[in-house]
């Protein structure tokens, strides 16, 4: 009996000491993403560049990176959640929140708490970073690329009536159909339909014949890509014949798997363009992703795989894991090649870099524009 | 307002209420025979498009095959939910079946996320559903017609099983008093399980219909359509067939012109449903065709 106590013991204490050592050479770094609920497409886009970035660079300062994914299940509270169990109990050197700006606001505010350095990919809403000195985030905001849509609407298409079909449950359609059309009727256009529907719609023809009705140009949906899918197709079918606009959220090839021959010359402004690649690492990227996953690169897992890189760049930059030092890195991280552009934070810990334009053309994007901030 | 836009959005009400009907049959049928709110039928109603789409992109079954094997698998599943969720718990508290019925929509919709993914899927359209027919100004989907026909096809269809075959009078019978159906040697199993099989055939043959208009499919499709028919079918009167019809048609129409004279507030338009729902309940819980039940001492 006491024999088998000290074996007992023994063995308690090299599993204790090899768990230390084990501690001692992994970092982890906290991934809370949508997994599940309405928003499950994202979460599986971002896990993509999560998942590639780690196979890159799966060490930094020679501990070995472990990436620990929490699902926030499409919701704000869980977001919350999620955000404070990886950083109390899994112990994260930083996190990612990067689908869906309702969710990265939440999860911000309590990482911004916590001390610890928090980046989203792909939340554009202002909210994001505002007032908060630990997050980050690896793509411009909304105020810049609403007023690029509204601009190159305006400027070079030449519209002067448009439309807008906004999901009132996202924050992020929200905030960009409001700098849309503000910079929209500074410049003398005309919202002539201003419409909403809610995330899961699936009927919108009373919406859309009311944009018929108002003569629109132009309609601007800034949504998650299935719903816009189905007002495409839905538009095309009652009769629109105008323009459709949109923001990043639509730069997903699944988007025009589901519309079809309804989404031909959609617009949208994203992060980058596979034929006319902005930085070396964007054709690296396009290259790495097409052989892992068989697919077109879209924006979300580009932009999860640069804020990955973006981590690793200001860890190795601070020589530390220190969470204070990695933010300082952070905030002063300038022109990082990554594979969505040369990345600039600026004082609120938002991406300066150009937005790109790209159009559906027979089934694919094609490049259309670039525009400088 | 113009006119022409009045009269395109009852286009609109009118093929969304058509689709709202068709569900809403399903589910006051199982409500009116087994006073058993089926929550799940909604999750049935998702199944089906998948089952089409799956047969034909890994069977390669021509569409209208895949159609009828969909319908058949739909119906089946829901013979089986039947089997293992509600049957268990016939003769306990009508709550505890409610609750198993919330049970079963949940763990559909989870099992969809991860056998199908939470990716949406585009749906095939066979050319007749794409066509569009154009009215001077007004344009209306196919589907508008196939909804209307296959509706009324299906109405006459149950309620010729329902007042014309032996079967339909054993669900008669078991809607007044199961114990004594029992007893009286109705074979009361089967009867159910025909119950669910033709409810969750018309939920199919409604998801199918939903997805041609609407075409895309994903795990939680089901889920507003469901409370829609639901509505439907209270504000009809549950348990009421034609009732569940005429439910579906002002409930697709009254959405459309919530949104038709009310553009500003069109991000409301499930709330104004529920709305709806609650000024039924509150002046006349029965609904419009529902009949009065008295309740025996």
């Amino acid at each position: 009996m006491k024999k088998n106590l000290v074996i007992l013991f023994i063995a308690g204490i090299i599993l204790l000491t090899g768990s230390v050592v084990l501690a001692q050479d992994v970092v982890k770094f906290g991934v809370a993403e949508p997994m599940t609920g309405a928003m499950a497409v994202g979460g599986e886009l971002c896990w993509r560049g999560y998942e590639l970035a780690l196979e890159q660079t799966p060490t930094v300062l020679g501990k070995k990176i472990e990436l620990i994914l929490v699902d926030n299940k499409s919701d704000k509270v869980e977001s919350a959640n999620a955000v404070s169990r990886l950083i109390e109990r899994d112990g994260v050197v930083a996190v990612f929140v990067s689908y869906g700006s309702g969710m990265a606001i939440p999860g911000g505010e309590v990482a911004n708490k916590a001390g610890i350095p928090l980046i989203s990919g792909t939340a554009t809403n202002p909210l994001v970073t505002q007032g908060k000195e630990y997050v980050f985030r690896a793509c411009f905001i909304d105020p810049f690329q609403g007023q690029v849509m509204a601009q190159y609407a305006y400027e070079t298409l030449g519209f002067r009536k448009s439309a807008l079909l906004v999901d009132i449950a996202q924050d992020y359609s929200v905030g960009l159909a409001n700098f849309y059309k503000r910079t929209f009727e500074q410049l003398g256009g005309k919202i002539v339909s201003d419409t909403k529907y809610n995330t899961g719609d699936q009927d919108f023809s009373a919406q859309l014949s009311q944009i018929i009705a108002s003569g629109a140009e132009a309609l601007f949906f800034p949504g998650y890509f299935g719903d816009v899918a189905l007002i495409a197709i839905q538009g095309r079918e009652l009769g629109f014949t105008g323009q459709y606009l949109g923001g990043d959220t639509l730069h997903n090839p699944v988007l025009i798997e589901l519309a079809k021959d309804a989404a031909e010359g959609l617009i949208c402004s994203t992060f980058f363009a596979e034929d006319q690649p902005a930085t070396p690492e964007s054709e690296k990227f396009a290259k790495l992703f097409r052989e892992k996953y068989n697919l077109a690169p879209d924006a979300v897992s580009i932009l999860c795989y640069d804020s990955y890189n973006l981590l690793v760049d200001a860890i190795e930059r601070a020589n530390s894991f220190d969470p204070v030092a990695i933010k300082n890195a952070l905030a002063t991280t300038k022109d990082f090649q990554g594979a969505g552009g040369s990345i600039t934070i600026d004082e609120n810990g938002d991406a300066i870099k150009p937005a790109v334009l790209v159009k559906i053309v027979n089934g694919d994007y094609k490049y259309e524009a670039t525009v400088y901030p | 307002m113009t006119i022409n836009l009045l009269l395109q959005n009852i286009a609109n009400g009118l093929s969304l209420g058509s689709l709202y009907a068709l569900i809403a049959i399903g589910y006051t049928m199982v409500y009116g025979i087994l006073r058993l709110i089926n929550f799940a039928h909604g999750e049935i109603f998702m199944l089906a498009p998948y089952f089409l789409y799956f047969g034909i992109l890994i069977f390669h079954l021509p569409w209208w095959a895949s159609t009828i094997v969909a319908i058949g698998l739909t119906a089946f599943t829901g013979m089986l939910s039947e089997r293992i969720a509600y049957k268990p718990l016939r003769d306990a508290p009508r709550i505890s079946a409610l609750i198993s019925a919330i049970g079963v929509s949940f763990f559909l919709q989870n099992l969809a996320v991860v056998v199908f993914s939470g990716i949406p899927k585009s749906v095939h359209r066979p050319i007749f559903f794409t066509k569009i027919y154009q009215f001077g100004e007004i344009r209306i989907q196919s589907t508008l017609f196939a909804s209307i026909g296959v509706s009324i096809i299906f109405l006459s269809l149950l309620l010729y099983i329902i007042y014309q075959t032996k079967t339909g009078l054993a669900m008669r019978a078991i809607s007044r008093d199961i114990e004594t159906s029992r007893l009286m040697g109705v074979g009361v199993n089967r009867a159910i399980s025909i119950t669910f099989a033709i409810g969750s055939a018309l939920a199919a043959v409604g998801g199918i219909l939903w997805s041609l208009r609407f075409p895309q499919i994903f795990p939680t499709m089901g889920m507003i359509p469901g409370l829609k028919a639901f509505i439907a079918a209270v504000v009809g009167g549950i348990g009421s067939i034609p009732g569940a019809m005429l439910g579906g048609l002002i409930l697709g129409m009254s959405e459309i012109l919530f949104v038709t004279f009310l553009p500003a507030l069109s991000g409301y338009r499930d709330a104004f449903v529920f709305f709806i729902l609650i000024i039924i309940l509150l002046v006349k819980p029965d609904g419009i065709l529902g009949i009065k039940v008295q309740e025996k001492v």
